[in-house]
């Protein structure tokens, strides 16, 4: 029976259904001590904020009940508003350069050539090195002076750029610095994608002479899809939350130009100690991190129905 | 070879070329920044290959008194934090597969979205009514909330995909669940635990945030004791790259060597920490 089972997966998920009757609470013991911890650190601290934001809580001081008055006084903080402003700016650049870029590189990591493994290896060290030893070395080259990037593009007849010193131009250069982190991840994940494609549609194609775009464009695009949104997905939650790398180049400067949710958040409860407050922007930073997810979720569903009602 | 498909190697070399040079550039710029002198370093245009080189820089950060202290806080904390993350999560990952509780999962993702500051205002207070501020013991509490979940994650899918042939097997002899998981599924699962493990260190090692609202100046993590160098001394860039270069090596090698169980653990999971 054993070696039934072994062959074929479907077969083990069968024989698994009579079973359960045999098996309930005995695996219980196996979770509690993660269950306790995560309690402790996730729900705990959840509950908390929540109710930490309907009061007013400063260190230092009483706390009273506030009611919704922390949620009324966001409706109206320009800095908070602006804040969403930058972070939506930041996090569109920092999704779709990366899912451009990243699919490129997919498909090019999917060739076979000497060396894949290490120069992957390589191209992965981006992600993996410690965000602040990285944000470090990138405000270097951001000088405007001094810095090697002026310097480059000084050699393509480019004048000098203000980079991260100038309102102008802060967000999009952080974004640069997050596109060259992130993008591998996205490459990771389509090629994931690009390994589970078959290759008959490819060889049916080449019969019929279809060029290296439209190869792309028709076969792989549509079939790597799915792995794309979960890029984009896991990018965008990542790219709104994204901290280290601007709280350490510009902590949200020059004035306020790159001031995203997160360093707000950051100033209003650990420069400020407005804990309350800080609370009711932790709450409402969260659930627009979910509606983002949900509105991401709602356009790929819309894509697949109009890709269904198109080919009918 | 045709044409046609010397100009599809030369295509392929040049693409690989543009995709990983920034990489490259970045990290060898890094180690030029870190080898030069400060006349070199403020030169223009940019000298790449230095006449001579600062060893100093290297030996000035590695000297430095306090620099043994926050190497081995940063080690306690991410060896605590994956310590007691691979005690609670491995069985945990076990059980939740073992009873195949999916919904589970949910907590994993809300603790995925939540950003890190959401944790660290409550944890602060409490943190500080227990008067616990001041030792490493917060930051390796709160590192927990990047460990645990990426370890429980990793090892849901690692379990889900062991056969359950042998454990039945071992359960019919009239071994106990905890017999089973710990002489038969717990062997089986060493690569995923690998990858978990490897996964947690990199991202708790990583980690700043926490580290800049917990820490004092005697329990600063790595990441946190280079941030405070840059508001010290902005000019002195040789130094500053060193320091930052010393901080990232590890994980860098640990990238180059276990290339492998991490692209097998972010592209199953897709978990980042933070």
């Amino acid at each position: 029976m054993s070696a039934l089972t072994q062959s074929t997966p479907g077969a083990a998920k069968s024989d698994a259904a009579p079973e359960k009757e045999l098996r309930p609470p005995s695996y219980w013991p196996f979770v509690v001590p993660a269950l306790v911890v995560v309690l402790a650190i996730i729900i705990f601290p959840w509950v908390f904020t929540i109710w930490m934001s309907l009061n007013e809580w400063k260190v230092g001081s009483a706390t009273t009940f506030a009611g919704f008055s922390n949620y009324l006084r966001l409706t109206s903080d320009p800095r908070f508003i602006e804040a969403i402003g930058h972070t939506l700016f930041y996090t569109a650049l920092s999704v779709l350069l990366p899912l451009v870029l990243g699919t490129f590189a997919a498909v090019v990591f999917h060739q076979k050539f000497p060396g894949r493994g290490f120069l992957r290896g390589v191209f992965i060290m981006p992600m993996m090195a410690t965000p602040v030893a990285i944000a470090l070395v990138w405000t270097m080259m951001f000088h405007p002076q001094l810095g090697v990037l002026n310097y480059l593009l000084s050699l393509v007849g480019i004048p000098a750029q203000l980079w991260v010193f100038h309102p102008a131009t802060v967000i999009p250069s952080l974004v640069l610095v997050e596109t060259w982190q992130w993008t591998p991840l996205v490459m990771l994940i389509v090629l994931g994608g690009l390994a589970a494609i078959p290759t008959e549609p490819y060889e049916s194609a080449q019969i019929d002479g279809a060029n290296i775009w439209q190869v792309f464009r028709f076969i792989t695009l549509p079939l790597i899809m799915p792995f794309l949104f979960i890029a984009g997905m896991i990018r965008m939650i990542d790219a709104v939350k994204s901290f280290d790398i601007i709280f350490a180049i510009t902590q949200g400067g020059p004035g306020s130009a790159s001031e995203t949710i997160n360093i707000y958040l950051y100033s209003v409860a650990f420069s400020y100690y407005d804990l309350g407050y800080g609370s009711a922007i932790a709450v409402v930073f969260f659930l627009l991190i979910v509606a983002l997810a949900a509105v991401m979720l709602y356009a790929r569903q819309r894509m697949l129905w109009t890709e269904i009602s198109s080919d009918a | 070879m045709t044409p046609r498909q010397i100009i599809g190697k030369i295509g392929l070399w040049l693409s690989v070329f543009v995709i990983v040079s920034p990489a490259i550039l970045f990290f060898l710029w890094m180690l030029s920044l870190s080898l030069k002198f400060e006349i070199d370093n403020a030169a223009y245009p940019p000298v790449f290959f230095p006449e001579h080189i600062a060893w100093k820089n290297y030996a000035d950060v590695l000297a430095s008194n306090r620099f043994l202290t926050y190497f081995i806080n940063s080690l306690i904390v991410t060896g605590g934090a994956t310590l007691l993350a691979l005690i609670v999560g491995v069985p945990a990952g076990y059980g939740i597969a073992r009873m195949a509780a999916h919904k589970s999962a949910i907590v994993i993702l809300i603790a995925r979205i939540t950003p890190g500051l959401s944790y660290l205002i409550p944890l602060f207070l409490l943190f500080q009514w227990l008067g616990l501020l001041g030792t490493l013991v917060p930051q390796i509490i709160i590192h927990l909330v990047v460990t645990v979940p990426i370890v429980i994650w990793i090892m849901i899918g690692y379990f889900e995909t062991t056969p359950m042939e042998l454990e039945e097997a071992a359960l019919i002899d009239g071994a106990t669940r905890w017999q089973v998981f710990r002489h038969v599924a717990l062997p089986i699962a060493k690569p995923g635990i690998a990858v978990a493990f490897i996964l947690a260190v990199i991202f708790s090692w990583n980690n700043f945030v926490f580290g800049i609202v917990l820490a004092g100046r005697e329990t600063r993590t790595l990441p946190v004791a280079v941030y405070n160098m840059i508001s010290f001394d902005q000019l002195s860039w040789g130094p500053l790259a060193a320091a930052a270069l010393i901080v990232t090596f590890p994980v860098l090698l640990l990238t180059v060597f276990a290339q492998r169980q991490i692209v097998a653990g972010l592209t199953a999971g897709a978990v980042k920490g933070g």
